[in-house]
């Protein structure tokens, strides 16, 4: 019934060396990639039951509250589904999402930009997707921030998603922007994508339509992982 | 005009970033009290069918130097060779193994270690048997889109000679990049798979 997942077009992602990012300089191999059909090992992967879900937490807002209060900053639900490319539902797959405070600063050990944590805000949040393949949070809309790349580069204001499909191959991390906002063209992550119908997947709509009037601006965001083949006329071993 | 064909492009990918365990280990970074617990930090318990395994290393980058705030993520079939997942139509893997695991790299020294068993045979699509691999993923910043490569183990020669995998390598020499020795360390096998993104000895990534 079903087979190898689809041939992941690597002209459409980011290549390793994208020396304008420059991390990615000594962190890319130079030696191509080694191309074979997907096996077993490729096209399982692990599930997660809701039982692994807290209460909160697909509420950002809430979910890092210190004595009931609310994270500070502007206010938005983020929803979508999660296909593949057949268009076709992706359910229960598991989908995390972590991001800076409404000031740009990230709750890590590691980060030093001066803008101030929020005590309210943690940064961290996820869902398992539904029958039809949907997903939602609500969060508050993360800040640009600086980064040590060129002297003067600002990441656009982004929520992070890792996405666990229903096979290992299509195990996915990438970003969410948001509509309209110019510093997603100037920005050396965003353009390690070579072409700018790509980046614009990753840009998600503002949603008037789902909107909570006097409460949250919402944004619709849809994820799409690799397809599978279909084994109609393929000879393949008894077994496979 | 032909016929369009209505599929849609896989969301591009884009680097997990410097702060990746905010939204996959937060309570490793003290941000407590909103998950019970990291997911895949333990695969092994007392009823996990199997002999029992290390595996570690480091990850380094181009120049040598340890890449610290890399994830791994490890993904295996149990024992008999079935993965505990539904999409696994060869059997029922044992329930008390999941099969996948992850964790952040030692933000001092880049390295990881996982406990696990030694996984059975898995068969390569034409039905030929591949030898014991575990499936590994790696992400971090300056990581454009997640590296999957697999560890093979050091003992398992003859399986892996005839290896489909391994034997797709063009350069012989390289396959030893896959291949992680054995030591003994407190009566158990350890099994030491350093990853190199770049450069001399340069591990074998897929495109799977």
């Amino acid at each position: 019934m079903s087979g190898s997942y689809f041939q992941r077009d690597r002209d459409w992602h980011p290549p390793g060396y994208t020396p304008t990012y420059k991390t990615s300089v000594l962190r890319s191999p130079r030696h191509a990639l080694l191309s074979l059909p997907t096996t077993t090992s490729e096209e399982t992967g692990p599930v997660f039951g809701h039982d692994v879900l807290g209460p909160l937490d697909n509420d950002l807002i809430r979910n890092w509250s210190q004595n009931g209060g609310e994270a500070i900053g502007q206010r938005i639900v983020v929803y979508g589904r999660v296909l593949d490319e057949e268009a076709r539902p992706v359910r229960g797959a598991l989908v995390e999402f972590w991001q800076a405070n409404a000031g740009g600063r990230y709750r890590h050990r590691k980060e030093s930009y001066l803008a101030a944590l929020d005590p309210n805000f943690g940064g961290c949040g996820r869902a398992i997707t539904d029958e039809d393949g949907r997903y939602s949070f609500r969060t508050i809309k993360p800040g640009a921030y600086p980064w040590p790349n060129r002297v003067n580069d600002w990441r656009p204001a982004h929520i992070h998603f890792s996405i666990f499909g229903h096979a290992f191959a299509q195990r996915l991390i990438t970003q969410m922007y948001f509509e309209g906002d110019p510093m997603i063209w100037q920005c050396p992550i965003v353009r390690t994508i070579p072409d700018r119908a790509g980046i614009e997947q990753l840009v998600a709509a503002l949603d008037r339509n789902a909107t909570l009037p006097m409460d949250s601006l919402a944004y619709k965001f849809d994820i799409v992982l690799r397809g599978r083949r279909s084994t109609m006329f393929e000879n393949r071993m008894e077994g496979n | 005009m032909v016929q369009p064909l209505r599929y849609l492009k896989e969301s591009p990918s884009q680097t997990a970033g410097p702060y990746v365990h905010i939204g996959t280990n937060p309570n490793w970074v003290e941000i407590t009290g909103v998950w019970k617990s990291d997911l895949g930090l333990v695969l092994v318990g007392p009823d996990t069918r199997g002999e029992r395994v290390i595996l570690e290393g480091c990850i380094t980058d181009g120049s040598g130097a340890p890449v610290r705030d890399a994830l791994v993520e490890i993904w295996q079939a149990d024992a008999a060779g079935l993965h505990n997942s539904p999409q696994e139509r060869r059997g029922r893997a044992d329930p008390a193994f999941a099969g996948w695991a992850r964790q952040p790299v030692d933000d001092r020294d880049g390295s990881f270690r996982f406990e696990t068993i030694r996984p059975g045979p898995v068969p390569y699509p034409d039905g030929r048997m591949q030898a014991p691999h575990v499936s590994v993923w790696i992400v971090a910043r300056g990581i454009n889109i997640g590296l999957h490569t697999r560890l093979y183990f050091g003992d398992e020669a003859e399986a892996n000679a005839t290896d489909p995998l391994l034997n797709r390598i063009p350069e012989p020499e390289r396959r030893a990049t896959l291949v992680a020795p054995r030591s003994e360390r407190d009566g158990l096998p350890v099994f030491r798979f350093d990853v190199r993104l770049q450069g001399e000895n340069e591990t074998v990534f897929l495109d799977i």
